[in-house]
């Protein structure tokens, strides 16, 4: 980093969740992101149990990815949701719901169906959660389009921080149907989760320091699949700093997050 | 709750269906003027009244900026330029340096508009978006943020919140937090949402959109009307002269519903309790609510059991029948609206009321009138159940 860095961050890792491509959980993933042997396959996106029934049938995939990853990062973490504020953050939001709406916006009846404009809301994935886990903890929902994973982990480190209790982070992104595919082409889904805390507990697996710098490359991915999802769909851009966590966890890790503006994280073992 | 240190807001600006900068604004709160009209926006000829803001359509973008051009961006343009306010964040990125300051922007609907309207010219044989469609600078959420730090030169972290109608409240604590924790000196906080045909249509297939002017606080309210907005504040570490500070930014969710709130209003109680008391005050400090009141039957009824039992009698009442619902522009205008009435010391009254609605217990003020403020609460609830309330004092 050429320029003064900003204060560091610091904050601990309690909980992991992620769902991807040929990276069915955490567990399963870790190995493959630290030896290598990942291979592509379909993601298959579980029901969300958590859910009420009216609500489940409701939900689209982003909140199904949402909800599968915010739960592996909770049982990790083995703490009571209810108690977690939460960051959700996702550049493109329900691409499927998105295209629906502006399908029937543009035909002659624009009759749009009340669910699909509910659930058009970015936060929609936030609100099912705390649904879901009965939490009236403060939440919020960012986009910062490509850099959507490191503002929303950089914020998620800011309010465990500043406001001293533990932070559920959920990164996720699904892909658009066409014509949108062809605008903002996302070849997969992919979701990540973390949880948090501003002081090491027993479960607490990594130290993380962040800051912020002048511009700087982000790290990639040495296998060239994943560094084909990593630079290709926001929430995967998570995937250095999943490789670093699944190594050791030791490392420096910069994320991709926005002109002039980097996000640099170091990892290091309790 | 821990208190917040106080954060100087050092320049504040904003354009609604009442006009262009704050002189409009202050006027129009005075004279008890709504910018509310049943008219058609673009295509839509729905039976309702809409806030629509003079001169968007004329605005041009920045020099080399034209793939940032939508409605969405043609408002945050306007805006930005109003009051001086892109001139006092050029000094502070001068006084700071430019990566020292950041910007946080709630949105709802981004340039959405954009999009449904090159729906309209897919392609007749394969169904592709018109190659003048630029996803990453109209539609993606972050667009507006990401048009604002571009024309603005900052180099500081910035990302959109959007959580409905309450994004552009919950911006000041994210800017709040990394001043206090030493990331950033300074932030460019605000909402920008413009008319689009996804919410028209959208609160109408919901039924809350009103045929009538809305009337929050009304016993015959029939539901919203919409608006759009843009709105800023210029946070900063420190400063010798300050327009208003903010003193706490209360957060919490319902955890209830994905369109209604709590019926009592649980969640947004929380919020309040949380605002005031990052504030290191009492309710009874606080001299003025600037309610939601969407004039829906259930927000308004909700939020009356909340604020009457966290505030009391404390006089309170909501500008959206001046200005519409501005939905993720919402929280940030009415932090703007609760800063110019603490400045002129005028208190505004909630337009379009017939009858107070009975079952309402608040201290609902529908004349404004010249009254002592000192202390503002704002409160900014959305879908998904997120709630949001900003405790502002004033300079004097």
């Amino acid at each position: 980093m050429s320029q003064a860095m900003s204060p560091s961050l610091n904050v601990f890792i309690d909980g992991v969740g992620l769902l991807g491509p040929g990276l069915p959980d955490w567990a399963q993933a870790a190995p493959l992101l630290a030896q290598g042997g990942w291979a592509f396959s379909d993601l298959q996106i579980p029901a969300p149990q958590r859910l009420p029934a009216a609500e489940r049938r409701r939900a689209g995939a982003v909140v199904k990815l949402s909800i599968a990853v915010a739960d592996q990062a909770c049982a990790d973490a083995g703490c009571d949701p209810a108690g977690l504020a939460t960051v959700f953050s996702s550049s493109s939001g329900d691409g499927t719901n998105c295209h629906a709406l502006c399908e029937v916006l543009a035909s002659d009846d624009r009759l749009v169906s009340p669910t699909r404009f509910t659930n058009s809301v970015h936060n929609a994935p936030a609100g099912y959660w705390h649904i879901a886990t009965h939490s009236r903890a403060p939440s919020t929902s960012l986009c910062a389009h490509d850099a959507s994973f490191a503002a929303g982990l950089l914020e998620a480190a800011v309010q465990a921080v500043s406001l001293g209790r533990p932070v559920l982070l959920v990164a996720a992104d699904v892909p658009y149907p066409e014509p949108l595919h062809s605008a903002r082409p996302l070849p997969a889904a992919f979701g990540v989760a973390l949880v948090l805390v501003p002081q090491a507990t027993a479960r607490s697996r990594a130290a993380l320091s962040l800051s912020l710098g002048a511009a700087a490359a982000p790290d990639r991915c040495a296998d060239a699949g994943l560094e084909r999802l990593r630079s290709q769909v926001p929430a995967a851009r998570s995937l250095p700093l999943m490789q670093a966590l699944s190594c050791g966890p030791v490392g420096e890790v910069v994320l991709e997050h926005l002109p002039h503006c980097a996000l640099q994280v170091t990892l290091a073992p309790l | 709750m821990t208190p917040m240190q106080p954060v100087p807001i050092t320049a504040y600006t904003l354009a609604t269906a009442l006009g262009v900068g704050r002189g409009m604004h202050a006027q129009a709160l005075r004279e008890g003027r709504s910018g509310l009209a049943a008219k058609p926006f673009e295509t839509v000829t729905l039976p309702t009244w809409i806030g629509e803001v003079p001169g968007v359509d004329a605005q041009a973008m920045p020099a080399g900026m034209d793939d940032f051009d939508c409605r969405n961006n043609r408002l945050a343009l306007l805006a930005l330029q109003a009051d001086g306010f892109e001139q006092q964040v050029l000094a502070a990125r001068e006084r700071w340096g430019a990566q020292r300051v950041g910007v946080f922007l709630g949105t709802s609907t981004s340039g959405i508009l954009q999009t449904e309207l090159a729906y309209r010219r897919r392609d007749d044989a394969n169904g592709a978006l018109p190659a003048d469609f630029h996803y990453a600078q109209t539609h993606n959420t972050y667009s507006v943020a990401a048009f604002v730090r571009q024309h603005l030169g900052l180099q500081g972290p910035a990302f959109v919140v959007s959580t409905a109608c309450s994004s552009s409240a919950k911006v000041f604590g994210n800017a709040a937090r990394m001043i206090a924790l030493g990331l950033i000196d300074a932030a460019v906080v605000g909402g920008v949402d413009s008319l689009c045909l996804t919410t028209l249509y959208g609160f109408h297939s919901l039924e809350l959109l009103s045929p009538d002017i809305c009337r929050p606080w009304d016993a015959e309210r029939h539901g919203l009307s919409l608006g759009e907005a843009g709105a800023y504040a210029l946070l900063e570490r420190d400063s010798a002269s300050p327009q208003a500070w903010l003193l706490g930014c209360g957060e919490s969710s319902d955890g209830h519903h994905m369109s209604s709130p709590h019926p009592e209003g649980l969640g947004a109680a929380q919020a309040m309790q949380d605002a005031v008391a990052q504030a290191g005050l009492t309710a009874q400090d606080i001299d003025y609510v600037n309610l939601h009141g969407t004039a829906t039957p259930n927000n308004d009824q909700a939020e009356d059991m909340a604020v009457s039992r966290v505030f009391g009698a404390v006089p309170c009442s909501s500008t959206k029948g001046a200005t519409g619902h501005t939905l993720g522009a919402a929280g940030a205008v009415e932090a703007a609206l609760s800063m110019l009435s603490m400045a002129q010391q005028w208190l505004p009254g909630g337009l379009n009321v017939r009858t107070i609605d009975p079952a309402l217990q608040a201290n609902y003020q529908c004349e404004g009138r010249a009254a002592a403020l000192r202390h503002v609460a704002s409160n900014s609830f959305g879908f998904g159940g997120s709630n949001a309330c900003l405790v502002l004092r004033g300079a004097v």
